[in-house]
């Protein structure tokens, strides 16, 4: 397979519904299902088991399912193979024999394997006429393995009552269906009849269970031909009573045009005209950033005060909101100048430096830009003048420094002012700021002072100081008096 | 005919040039350049909260930027703010559609968005003067279904649909602004970066685009996944992006290097990922899955480390608030939790 023209993405399977994440899902399972029944190559051991009046045929315990599970997909939690047991139960890949409920059961539960005329993937949709035929024939054999469990005798006469007009035709496919499985071999009939009720388990699920069937509508839509005649699991000829659903649309596959492909190629070459930086450089980034801020990570680290989620203490949110700032979230404002500029604090705390130096304009230009990128399209022209006429005109309040081409580019701009119109110069102005006054700010005693938390420390000492002050004068005064 | 074949040989020579670009700086693999550095230890989150209110299955969630309030939306037609903490319900807005997809915060908390089958994207105002939350604005351009939106700010939204483009749209006056085209799939869902100048949109052509906002241009293609794309996010460093696919893997790619590092799978699950969000530094990536379950990867030594099961149907969709505290997840059982 050519990696280059894999790599860059295809659809190239004929059959959509193959594609169908569904259909992806069986495909896993039904690899799994075969593995596990093929008892020459290391499968589990299906079984008659002997139970009081009779003989169980085709069957396995969970446990032994749990384990060839474990054993053949290095799968060490047994959890986990109990959850992954249950996915194959829940699409009716195996069932129990003596419960509507699909899940795995780590015990001496038996399970039977489910036929490949009932797999999911042969894409049943099963009508509810056949449902019909299902539930009624089961009323018609006096067995009580076949007795019609509560929701399933409701669901019978919900279905009496719509179909009331064509019952007879109804009972009559029962009947028939009744014949041809009493022709069938006792064991086999057993074997059959499990089989087919978990197929209707996986199709009408017990209410409170999940329908696996179920699929994302948005994948629902390109299915390719929605208006096809669906098969009957009892050989009935459709009438045409399916309605197509509304969700489907014929959406037809969309062949790529030329100016698809010209839109392409100029894609690739915007791709392929780019700096690719190494893997080791990149990793290494990768790694130093999420070690950097694994400390700020709450699901990796504890934080000081609690997580408020945990014991419902807000005091984290509290200290945030109250511009007091921590020292570790003042340490954060050192990583680089956007962490400082994305604190609220943070930006403050700059603005107060700048602001003490005198070069404050660069970063009030830059919130000036920012803020003009979120205005609405109508209060645009009107800020981006003014942000001119306070920044970059002749005798501006607070000129900014640019280059002569930022500036010549910026003035064009504003011919027709938009968005972006100073784009480049806020880019030029940023890192301005980052190589020259951010690296003065973090040197800076305001900083410094709020990362060793020194400003509380002179205070105190401050407080002390003036107290002892007071005591000693006090004491003084008290002592002309005596 | 002449003239599409030469395209063709022209676009696949290009391709294999890129190929061939990668290969060059491919001086090691992620999984090598991590081998000194240990895995995380187990994670075991508990679930604080549970969110009950919506009567059929949750398609979407999202947070708001105060990492308290967040929206959902259900096929049971409506749209839900809740504020987490207290678990109630700040607004229960019905919905004229019920086949809802997808559901966006605005970072002012201003504005909710949602949109689905009827191929529109609805904004509601959450801060109508007489309290009431009513539809401000129906973006209807679109041919195909919405599966995902995001707010830029109040004036701007980015929409990714089944007619495989992606929007830019004026909120105020109800335009396009600029149409993303390129996809030969449907556009399963889109996310934004740090900085706004980037999003990325993954498809049913299983394929993940880089798209420059302000160009309208795509700047960069990722494949590698053999099924679609249904989720993606960007690492919190801008720098790298992650996706989510049918075929049960999620992949990291990076930007710069350009190319796909590591592929997080386990031959122990089968079932597609619906959803993914990466925890606050990027070290975690938290997966939803169709098998009910959410599992959680150390992202740099891709093996997994911990489990969140607790909902009884698929879990559709994820979300980590932005302070990182909490992550939220919404499952077709109709409830949304709340872990950490």
């Amino acid at each position: 397979m050519a990696e280059g023209s894999r790599d860059q993405g295809g659809v190239g399977t004929t059959d959509p519904e193959e594609d169908s994440p569904n259909m992806i899902v069986y495909r896993k399972i039904e690899d799994i299902v075969t593995r596990i029944q093929d008892e020459k190559a290391g499968g589990v051991a299906i079984r008659t088991v002997k139970s009081f009046l009779s003989k169980i045929p085709s069957v396995v315990s969970g446990a032994d399912i749990v384990q060839w599970l474990m054993k053949n997909l290095s799968v060490e939690d047994p959890a986990e193979a109990i959850h992954l047991g249950s996915l194959v139960a829940a699409h009716g890949y195996i069932f129990p024999i003596s419960d509507h409920v699909l899940t795995l059961k780590d015990d001496g539960t038996l399970y039977r394997f489910q036929s490949p005329y009932f797999w999911p993937s042969n894409c049943w949709e099963p009508e509810n006429t056949d449902y019909a035929i299902y539930l009624c024939k089961r009323t018609m054999q006096n067995k009580a393995r076949l007795e019609l469990a509560d929701y399933e005798a409701e669901n019978l006469a919900r279905l009496q009552r719509a179909f009331a007009r064509k019952w007879e035709f109804i009972f009559m496919q029962a009947e028939a269906q009744v014949k041809i499985d009493r022709k069938k071999d006792k064991a086999e009939r057993k074997i059959l009849d499990s089989q087919e009720r978990a197929f209707w388990d996986v199709h009408r699920p017990v209410p409170g269970c999940v329908n696996t069937t179920e699929m994302d509508i948005r994948k629902c839509r390109r299915e390719r031909n929605p208006h096809r005649v669906k098969k009957s699991v009892y050989g009935v000829p459709d009438d045409g009573q399916s309605q197509p659903s509304p969700i489907h649309s014929s959406s037809q596959p969309r062949k790529p045009t030329k100016e698809d492909v010209q839109k392409e190629i100029t894609f690739l070459n915007i791709q392929l005209d780019r700096h690719c930086m190494k893997v080791s450089k990149v990793a290494d980034s990768l790694m130093s950033y999420t070690e950097q801020f694994m400390e700020y990570d709450p699901f990796v680290s504890a934080t000081d005060p609690s997580n408020p989620w945990i014991g419902d203490d807000t005091s984290f949110w509290d200290l945030e909101a109250s511009r007091e700032p921590s020292q570790q979230r003042v340490k954060r404002w050192g990583f680089s100048l956007e962490e400082a500029l994305k604190d609220p604090v943070g930006r403050d705390q700059f603005l107060k430096f700048l602001e003490s130096e005198f070069s404050s304009e660069n970063l009030r230009f830059w919130l000036a830009v920012q803020d003009l990128k979120r205005r609405p399209l109508q209060d645009v022209s009107a800020r981006a003048q003014e942000i001119w006429q306070e920044f970059l005109a002749e005798g501006a309040p607070s000129s900014i420094n640019l280059d002569s081409h930022s500036y010549e580019r910026t003035s064009q701009n504003l011919k027709d002012p938009g968005r972006y119109s100073y784009e480049d110069a806020q880019e030029h102005i940023f890192q301005l700021m980052k190589s020259d006054s951010y690296a003065r700010f973090l040197r800076s005693n305001i900083y410094q002072d709020l990362l060793f938390a020194r400003k509380k420390v002179i205070l105190k000492s401050l407080f002390l100081f003036f107290f002892y002050i007071n005591l000693h004068s006090s004491i003084s005064h008290n002592c002309l008096f005596l | 005919m002449g003239e599409m074949e030469q395209l063709r040989k022209e676009a696949d020579s290009l391709k294999d040039q890129i190929t061939a670009a990668r290969k060059a700086v491919q001086d090691t693999t992620l999984q090598e350049a991590v081998a000194g550095i240990t895995v995380v230890g187990r994670v075991q989150m508990k679930t604080r909260k549970t969110l009950r209110g919506h009567l059929a299955k949750i398609y979407a969630m999202h947070w708001g930027t105060d990492s308290k309030l967040c929206v959902s939306a259900s096929q049971d037609g409506k749209l839900i703010v809740w504020d987490s903490i207290t678990t109630n319900k700040v607004n229960a807005i019905p919905l004229k559609s019920s086949w809802v997809m997808t559901c966006a915060y605005a970072p002012s908390g201003n504005f909710v968005a949602c949109g689905g089958l009827d191929n529109m994207c609805s904004i509601y105002n959450l801060k109508g003067k007489d309290g009431n939350v009513k539809v401000m604005r129906e973006l209807a351009a679109h041919t195909g279904y919405l599966s995902c939106c995001r707010f830029l700010n109040d004036s701007e939204i980015i929409t990714s649909s089944g007619d495989c483009t992606c929007v830019l749209w004026d909120i105020e006056t109800g335009t396009e602004k600029t149409i993303f085209t390129g996809h030969q799939g449907d556009c399963m869902s889109l996310a934004v970066s740090p900085d706004f100048k980037f999003f990325i949109s993954g498809a049913c052509d299983y394929t993940a685009k880089l798209w420059d906002i302000r160009e309208g241009q795509c700047r960069q293609t990722f494949g590698g996944h053999e099924s679609d794309i249904n989720s993606i996010g960007f690492f919190p460093n801008g720098n790298a992006i992650i996706t989510g696919s049918d075929d049960a893997t999620c992949k990291l790619y990076d930007l710069r290097a350009d190319q796909e590092l590591i592929t997080y799978q386990d031959s122990g699950i089968m079932c597609g990922v619906t959803s993914l969000a990466p925890s606050l530094s990027g070290r975690l990536i938290l997966a939803g899955y169709d098998d009910f379950n959410v599992n959680i990867w150390d992202s740099l030594k891709a093996e997994r480390v911990g489990v969140l099961a607790g909902h009884d149907n698929r879990v559709s969709c994820i979300g980590v608030s932005s302070d990182g505290m909490a992550c939220c997840t919404g499952s077709w059982d109709s409830f949304l939790k709340i872990w950490n």
